[in-house]
């Protein structure tokens, strides 16, 4: 089943983890809050994003069925 | 404009059987209310099924089929709630006022019957606590009906905070649940979990009214009016340069010089249209002339029906000194939940500021429309996107008005009285 990165926008508060921990997926917007890439994770990034998602400290980062 | 004025649809000329939801004179009591709509048949299956042969579509916004809603409530295990939403918080839209005040047993009737359908546990009114007249007129429809038994189900009237977002579902919900009106992080949605963490229909009052109509008439003759993709009639409130501004009931598809004349306007003595609302979308004239009132004709341009609001800017107004106190006010209205929005939005109001003193390099309005594409679809609700996609327009529409503002700072039309209103914003609660 192909997911999705999705960002729980009212639990995020820019700790920017993510974008450190998955730079390919995840870079800061000017206020260091995340843009995330469109489309499907990669098969070859899902440990990269499993990590990116336990570091949040919000819980904020989660993965959806993709559409 | 927060009025219920009310024009009779039937001046527009050659529209069809209209009105169909306003009567031509306020119907306050039930038996009025029968004697000129027919009695409410029940809620049933067949009901569902007619409602999705009409096409109707939600008419609080978001335009969504009605009975995909119905049916997604209707899917769920346990049994749930029936919302009605005639909070409007958009400030240039009264016609879901003017409905719940001149015919709100038929607002009633649709939410009784989608409450049969769905054999809700109770259905909940929620409408603008400003509203007093529409409180007044809800109040008494619905204590009425109770003592003559109109209704199997309950009906609670609820006073819900005036907020620009706290209109949209989620943030209803979360409200009547007893926290702020703020939309949450869906999933789950309202209609897997809502009110109470029941399954929840929240539909806005016109359309529960354009319900309570097929149930009396059927699908065919609902689609006898409007176009084949989106039948129906529809409530426009019309602002701006027009001699008749109000709530008009219009068929679906109507072209929108026609809809300017019967408010008693002209393309020609106008700059710009604006539809949908602050959501919504800056028209040209050269547009709105080849445009009709339509979903599809109006994704043509770019644009989307909303709510209905259509505000004609006068010559004599500027758009962009307009335009930059919306995105003020939209601003304001963040809900301070969302990053992106929350910083996007107050840095997308200071650049129009800066556009309206005279953007002399450029700068400003080349970080502006960055900010635009940034904040898309980054938020709990659409609240970022919406209010992109007005200023987006607006810098499309007033491109002319940002060049005179860059050389002189400022235009001799900018202290005209302003078209489009601010209100002071409320609580959350």
């Amino acid at each position: 089943m192909k997911q999705r990165l999705v960002v729980n926008w009212t639990t995020c508060v820019g700790h920017g983890m993510c974008a450190e921990l998955l730079p390919e997926l995840i870079r800061l917007d000017e206020w260091g809050y995340p843009i995330v890439a469109p489309g499907a994770i990669p098969p070859s990034l899902e440990s990269h994003v499993k990590r990116a998602i336990e570091a949040c400290p919000t819980l904020a980062l989660l993965v959806q069925k993709a559409d | 404009m927060r009025s219920t004025d009310l024009r009779p649809a039937a001046r527009i000329p050659d529209a069809g059987e209209l009105p169909r939801l306003l009567p031509n004179a306020p119907l306050p009591h039930y038996p009025d209310h029968v004697a000129h709509f027919g009695a409410r048949p029940a809620g049933s299956q067949a009901l569902l099924t007619e409602v999705e042969r009409s096409g109707l579509r939600g008419h609080g916004g978001a335009g969504f089929p009605t009975a995909t809603k119905m049916r997604a409530v209707a899917s769920q295990r346990r049994r749930g709630y029936v919302v009605v939403n005639a909070t409007e918080g958009e400030p240039m839209s009264s016609k879901d006022r003017a409905l719940c005040t001149v015919a709100p047993h038929l607002v009633l009737d649709g939410a009784a019957l989608a409450a049969e359908i769905l054999h809700a546990l109770e259905v909940v009114v929620c409408v603008d606590r400003a509203a007093s007249a529409t409180i007044r007129n809800l109040r008494r429809a619905i204590d009425e009906r109770e003592a003559c038994g109109a209704d199997r189900v309950r009906v609670r009237l609820e006073l819900a905070p005036d907020r620009y977002v706290s209109g949209e579902e989620s943030a209803l919900v979360r409200w009547i649940n007893g926290g702020e009106a703020k939309p949450t992080f869906v999933p789950p949605r309202p209609f897997e979990r809502g009110v109470a963490r029941r399954p929840t229909l929240v539909q806005n009052a016109e359309t529960l009214a354009h319900v309570a109509l097929i149930a009396r008439h059927g699908a065919r003759w609902f689609r006898g009016l409007g176009t084949e993709a989106e039948p129906g009639s529809a409530l426009v409130t019309i602002a701006g340069s027009v001699a008749a501004p109000g709530v008009f009931e219009i068929p679906l598809g109507l072209p929108l010089p026609r809809m300017m004349a019967a408010a008693g306007g002209s393309l020609d003595e106008t700059q710009a249209v604006l539809v949908g609302g602050y959501f919504g979308t800056w028209l040209s004239v050269a547009q709105a002339r080849r445009l009709t009132l339509d979903a599809a004709s109006l994704r043509t341009a770019g644009a989307a029906f909303g709510c209905g609001v259509i505000v004609a800017l006068p010559e004599t107004s500027c758009g962009l000194a307009e335009s930059a106190d919306v995105a003020q006010w939209l601003a304001n209205e963040n809900a301070g939940q969302c990053g992106p929005c929350v910083n996007g939005l107050p840095a997308i109001a200071a650049a129009m500021s800066a556009l309206v003193a005279g953007d002399r390099d450029g700068h400003a309005e080349q970080r502006l429309r960055g900010w635009l594409e940034l904040v898309k679809g980054r938020g709990a609700c659409k609240h970022p996107d919406g209010a992109a996609r007005f200023v987006a327009s607006s810098l499309d529409a007033f491109s002319t008005e940002i060049e005179l503002h860059r050389l002189h700072g400022r235009c001799g039309r900018m202290s005209a009285p302003r078209v489009l209103a601010t209100p002071a914003p409320g609580p959350w609660r």
